[in-house]
């Protein structure tokens, strides 16, 4: 990366995490939202873990991967609704009146998604080990927790991106936000897929990338250090980014049609 | 067209055309030239193509037709060496409420390249130059209509530009924030800066700009300093509003030596161009009184920007009777003159 490029991302970067801690309206509802779902599902599904074959005997070990990505949702509404807001207002055509690098803005633009998917990580941790879940990779899969969430933020925040240049438009962004949500309830949220007995259902949630995140969470969790899993989850992250900034460049080749 | 050094050159276009989908020609084979360290002002009514022009200037629209060149530089093949030589502020001041102005310098001047030592200075500098060194360090969001366009403005000029664009600068704010903005583009322009303005305003265009094109239906439809446009059309105007209106009629009689009938006037009153110049005034309050005519206003209006515009385009200019705070330039009111 050259040293303007890199002075580039670091000055937007900059913006976009100043941005995403003066908005509590942003941080709370990712924090609080995920934190409350996971306080009601392990409580009423607890009786879920006396399945044969369910793999812990702890619905709120099991649970703990959902807010995980719960909260990386967010960062689709929170990253999008930024650049929309952005594009609204003309602060985008500020930035391309200057030498600023398309590859730059996308990239600084995700500073603020780090931020929130490193707090979101490390508060969902904490709740759910003070409350009791377990950890069975230790502090080591404590780490890998942290940054499995931080990439699937990122990936998700790429999707919002592509939406907001798309649109332009920061209530199409949100929009979307339950669309997302669906892909969630259409996974192993509640359920191992080995357990999921309707096969309709089993099907859609065995297609679902979604299920293969959670589960590279609960091995973390329940089993350990599985690293099929891991890498099956980290490359799932890394490709849902890395076609997400594909599409966003070019929404954003598009939406700047500067000469 | 010419090939000057980006200091020394202003703009140049020839035949710019905007067309958009499914819509007329937003700009219509425009012709510029602005010579360096002028002040141009763009004038017409909203939706006359103003906006359009000025992001083709600046690169942001690629025009459907012709060329122009902007501080030396092609706006089509050249458009990243356009962007380092000028600035602009648009239409809307584009500024993020959570970030304070000092927060908006820094990224503005890091992004612009300027070294790191020198930004911060950079910063204070035009912060200061645009009165807001003590609101430095407060959120924009809490700023007022005229804080916002002057950090607008001291964006626009963080990387010494050579040529400023500024896209209506003053819609919208105040007497004392327009005024304040006046003596800043003035000033700019006495250090060398081509200023590209764009107006609604006449008084606006008549205050700042060395010389002024008038823009309508996409088509430039006069252009020169406003001197010369208000030379050609040369004689004053008198308005008189009867007290009465039942007597339209005998005004429009008593009135009808003096010269010219123009349009019936905003006030429901009754316009006359007069051959004979200002010196007819006395004459004309005689002739009403003569008549029996109760006079609410009468109003020697000079030639305005405005009676060019009608001139050239059979109409007024569009919110010319919207510029806040004060009263259009060259008239003189005289109240209730004539018969009791």
């Amino acid at each position: 990366m050259s040293g303007r490029l890199r002075n580039q991302v670091g000055q937007l970067a900059r913006r976009s995490v100043l941005r995403t801690l003066r908005q509590p309206g942003q941080i709370v509802p990712a924090l609080i939202f995920p934190l409350f779902l996971l306080a009601v599902n392990s409580g009423g599904l607890k009786d879920a873990t006396n399945l044969p074959g369910f793999p812990t005997d702890s619905y709120l070990t099991f649970a703990l991967a959902v807010p995980f990505m719960q909260g990386a949702l967010f960062s689709v509404m929170n990253a999008g609704t930024d650049l929309a807001r952005d594009i609204e207002t003309g602060f985008l055509n500020r930035l391309a009146l200057t030498p600023l690098r398309g590859a730059a803005l996308l990239s600084g633009l995700l500073a603020g998604a780090i931020v929130l998917g490193l707090v979101q990580a490390v508060t969902y941790l904490a709740v759910g080990l003070i409350a009791g879940a377990d950890l069975a990779a230790g502090a080591g899969g404590a780490l890998v927790i942290v940054l499995l969430a931080v990439s699937t933020t990122v990936a998700f925040g790429t999707l919002g991106l592509f939406a907001a240049l798309r649109t332009g438009n920061g209530e199409a962004v949100q929009s979307l936000f339950p669309v997302f949500f669906v892909f969630l309830f259409i996974s192993s949220m509640a359920l191992p897929l080995d357990l999921i007995q309707t096969q309709w259902f089993h099907d859609i949630a065995s297609a679902n990338p979604v299920s293969y995140l959670l589960q590279a969470y609960r091995s973390l969790l329940i089993e350990g250090w599985n690293l099929g899993d891991l890498a099956l989850g980290f490359a799932i992250a890394t490709t849902i980014g890395a076609i997400g900034m594909w599409a966003a460049a070019g929404a954003l080749k598009t939406r700047l049609v500067r000469t | 067209m010419t090939n000057e050094s980006p200091e020394r050159a202003g703009i140049e276009a020839e035949g710019l055309v905007r067309e958009f989908k499914n819509g007329p020609r937003a700009v219509d084979e425009i012709d510029l030239r602005v010579q360096p360290g002028e002040i141009y002002g763009f004038l017409g009514p909203n939706g006359a193509g103003k906006s359009t022009t000025v992001l083709m200037l600046t690169t942001l629209l690629p025009p459907t037709a012709g060329t122009a060149r902007v501080a030396g530089f092609d706006i089509t093949s050249e458009g990243g060496r356009v962007r380092g030589a000028i600035g602009a502020a648009l239409q809307e001041a584009a500024l993020d409420p959570l970030l304070s102005g000092r927060e908006h310098m820094r990224l503005q001047t890091a992004l612009h390249g300027l070294p790191t030592a020198e930004r911060d200075e950079r910063s204070a500098e035009l912060l200061a130059r645009v009165g807001l060194s003590e609101a430095a360090d407060r959120r924009v969001g809490g700023y007022s209509g005229g804080m916002k366009r002057r950090l607008d403005l001291a964006l626009a000029l963080a990387h010494r530009p050579s040529i400023l664009f500024l896209d209506e600068p003053t819609t919208g704010l105040d007497i004392q924030s327009r005024t304040a903005l006046w003596d800043e583009v003035t000033g700019l322009a006495k250090e060398g800066v081509t200023v590209f303005l764009t107006t609604q305003y006449l008084e606006e265009a008549d205050a700042l700009a060395d010389r002024v094109g008038i823009i309508d239906h996409g088509k430039i439809v006069a252009e020169g300093t406003p001197a010369e446009l208000k030379a050609e059309i040369g004689r004053p105007t008198v308005e008189a509003v009867p007290r009465d209106p039942a007597d339209q009629a005998g005004a429009a009689e008593a009135l009808r030596p003096f010269g010219e009938r123009c349009d019936p006037t905003r006030r429901g009153g009754l316009s006359v161009r007069l051959d004979g110049g200002e010196s007819q005034l006395a004459d004309v309050v005689r002739a009403l009184d003569a008549a029996g005519i109760a006079v609410e206003q009468l109003q020697l209006h000079q030639p305005s920007l405005d009676d060019v515009f009608l001139a050239k385009t059979g109409r007024s200019l569009e919110g010319a009777g919207d510029a806040p705070e004060s009263g259009e330039p060259g008239s003189e009111e005289m109240e209730a003159v004539g018969a009791p």
